[in-house]
C-alpha cells in the first residue's frame, strides 16, 4: 500500500480518506514556535465532489489513492452504463450514472472527455468547457426579429434544453458553455 | 529596517554580539529540529556533527553569565522540517536579553520597538494565556484534561478535527490556539503571557495558584511574531529540563541532540536575573509589507536556495 507523508502534501495529491479517493486543494503548514506542527488541508472528495477540511499531525502518513485522469472517447450508452474508449489502446471502460453526473446532458457520440479513473474504474466524467450540438427542436420564432432579446428554449440532440436567441432554428449547430449551460454562438460543422 | 533596529538598540546602549551558527550542541526541545552539518579536520579527525543553531539563545546566555550586560543579535537561524506560508527553514531572528527585566518589562520594550518600526500597528493588548482561553473558548487551559480540550475543539467552528489523535493536552492547546484563537484575535498587537508550566521551554516557572511559565508571545494581527521568557536561571532545573526533553525525544524516536554542557556550566557560575526575547524578522517584514507568504520577503526561499 503506497502512502504519503505530510511533507509530500501539495495541491493535486490524491489520497484515500474514509474509504473515498480525495484530491488536495490546499495544504497549509501550521506550527506554533514551541509547539506541535500540523498540516491543515482542504480536500475534495472525488466521488461526492464535496470539499472538506482536515487537520493532520505533521509526520503522519496517509494512504495514497490510485487515481488518474485520462482523455477518453465517448461511444454510447446502454441506458445503465456509459461506455468510453481509449483511442490509442482501444481499451474500453464503462461509467455509471453517478460518475457521469451532470455531464450526461452534453455527452455526444465520439466526443473526447476527461475521465478520472480510480483503481481503473471511472468516478468522474468531465466534458469539454465548450461543446457543439445540433438543435432538434425549437419554436420557429417571430419573423423579422433578429435581435433575440428574450430568447426561447431549444432542445439539443443530447436532450439538454438551453435558451437560444430567436433567430436560431431547428437543425442548426450551436456552441454551448457546459459550465453555465448557456448558448455561446452558432457554429459550423468542422 | 535592520538599520532602524540597530539604532533602537544603540540608543539604549545594548551591545550587538555574534555567536556561532554551528555548534557541537543543539536545542533538545522536542518541538524544534536542528539541521545537522559535519566537521572533519584538526580536532575531529573522524568527523563530528555540527548543529546549525535554531536560535542563538545558549551562547548568548553564556555571554550574559560572563557579565556582558544587555545584548542583542540579528542572525540567520535554521529549523528542519519547517516550510510553509509562514515558515522557511532558514530565517532571520532578532534576539535580545535584558538583565534585571521581568517578562512584563521586556514586553513593554518589544512594544516600543514594534511601534517605532510600524507606527500604524493598531491597538495593543496584553492578556494572560488563561484569560485568552476563557475569553475565546470559555475553558481554563490549566485545569482541563486532554479529552475536555478535544471536546472543546470539536465544538468550535472548525471541521476536520474528529480523526485527529494527539499525544497530550499541550497539543490540543496548540490546536485551539492555531485553529480557533489566532484567527479571531483581530488587528493590532496582542501580547499573551504566563503560559502553562508544561509549555515553559526555557522560562522560569512561577508558583501561583497554578504554576505558570513566565513566557510570552507577541501576535500581530493574529500572527505569532515573537517569543520571550523571564529566563530560568537555575542550573539544576535547566539540566533536568534538558534530560526530560531527551527522554521525550527518545520515546518518540527523534534524534538525540547533545545537550549544551557549556550552558549548564555558565548557569552554575551564575546567570543574572534577566528576560530575553526572539523576534522573527521575516514575519515582521510580512506584516509591514502586507505579504501573505513568507516567500515574498525572502529573495531566495528554500526551494530556490
Amino acid at each position: 500500500m503506497a502512502t504519503y507523508s505530510t511533507s509530500e502534501f501539495k495541491g493535486g495529491l490524491k489520497l484515500m480518506l474514509d474509504g473515498d479517493p480525495c484530491s488536495i486543494i490546499e495544504n497549509e503548514f501550521v506550527k506554533p514556535g514551541k509547539g506541535q506542527a500540523f498540516n491543515r488541508v482542504r480536500i475534495r472528495n472525488l466521488k461526492t465532489g464535496r470539499v472538506i477540511e482536515r487537520t493532520f499531525k505533521s509526520g503522519e502518513t496517509v494512504e495514497a489513492a490510485d487515481v488518474m485522469e485520462v482523455e477518453l472517447q465517448y461511444l454510447y450508452s446502454d441506458g445503465e452504463f456509459w461506455h468510453f474508449m481509449d483511442p490509442n489502446s482501444f481499451e474500453q471502460v464503462s461509467a455509471d450514472a453517478s460518475a457521469v453526473g451532470e455531464s450526461v446532458k452534453w455527452l455526444k457520440d465520439q466526443d473526447m472527455c476527461t475521465v478520472t479513473l480510480w483503481n481503473g474504474s471511472p468516478i468522474i466524467v468531465e466534458v469539454p468547457n465548450f461543446v457543439v450540438l445540433t438543435i432538434t427542436e425549437t419554436d420557429p420564432g417571430l419573423k423579422g426579429d433578429t435581435s433575440g432579446g428574450g430568447g426561447k428554449p431549444a432542445t439539443l440532440e443530447t436532450g439538454a434544453v438551453v435558451r437560444v436567441p430567436l433567430f436560431v432554428q431547428t437543425g442548426e449547430l450551436i456552441k454551448v458553455d457546459t459550465r453555465s449551460g448557456e448558448y455561446v454562438s452558432r457554429a459550423k460543422e468542422d | 529596517m535592520l538599520a532602524d533596529i540597530r539604532a533602537f538598540f544603540q540608543q539604549r546602549d545594548i551591545l550587538e554580539v555574534e555567536t556561532p551558527v554551528c555548534s557541537r550542541h543543539g536545542t533538545t526541545d522536542p518541538a524544534i529540529e536542528s539541521l545537522a552539518s559535519r566537521y572533519t579536520g584538526p580536532g575531529a579527525p573522524s568527523g563530528t556533527p555540527l548543529y546549525l543553531h535554531t536560535s542563538p539563545e545558549f551562547p548568548m546566555k553564556r555571554l550574559l553569565a560572563a557579565g556582558l550586560g544587555a545584548i542583542y543579535q540579528i542572525c540567520k537561524v535554521f529549523r528542519d522540517g519547517e516550510s510553509g506560508r509562514r515558515h522557511n527553514a532558514e530565517f532571520t531572528l532578532l534576539e535580545w536579553y535584558r538583565p534585571g527585566f521581568d517578562h512584563h518589562q521586556l514586553m513593554d520594550e518589544v512594544e516600543q520597538l514594534i511601534c517605532q518600526l510600524m507606527p500604524q500597528t493598531g491597538p495593543v493588548h496584553k492578556i494572560s494565556y488563561q484569560r485568552l482561553f476563557e475569553q475565546h473558548l470559555q475553558v481554563n487551559p490549566h485545569q482541563t484534561t486532554a479529552e475536555q480540550l478535544r471536546q472543546c475543539a470539536l465544538h468550535q467552528d472548525v471541521s476536520g478535527l474528529e480523526c485527529l489523535d494527539l499525544p497530550d493536552r499541550d497539543a490540543w492547546l496548540d490546536i485551539l490556539m492555531t485553529h480557533c484563537i489566532e484567527p479571531a484575535m483581530g488587528p493590532g498587537l496582542c501580547f499573551v503571557y504566563d503560559y502553562p508550566a508544561s509549555q515553559a521551554a526555557l522560562a522560569n516557572i512561577r508558583q501561583d495558584v497554578v504554576p505558570v511559565a513566565e513566557r510570552f508571545e507577541l501576535y500581530i494581527d493574529g500572527i505569532e511574531v515573537a517569543n520571550g521568557f523571564h529566563e530560568l536561571i537555575d542550573a539544576t532545573e535547566q539540566q533536568k529540563r534538558f534530560e526530560q526533553d531527551l527522554q521525550q525525544r527518545s520515546i518518540s524516536g527523534q534524534p538525540l541532540i547533545p545537550m549544551d554542557g557549556h550552558l549548564i556550566e555558565a548557569m552554575k557560575y551564575g546567570l543574572p536575573e534577566c528576560s530575553g526575547v526572539a523576534l522573527g524578522i521575516d514575519r515582521l517584514l510580512m506584516q509591514m509589507t502586507g505579504s501573505a507568504h513568507i516567500d515574498s520577503v525572502i529573495a531566495f526561499p528554500l526551494y530556490r536556495a
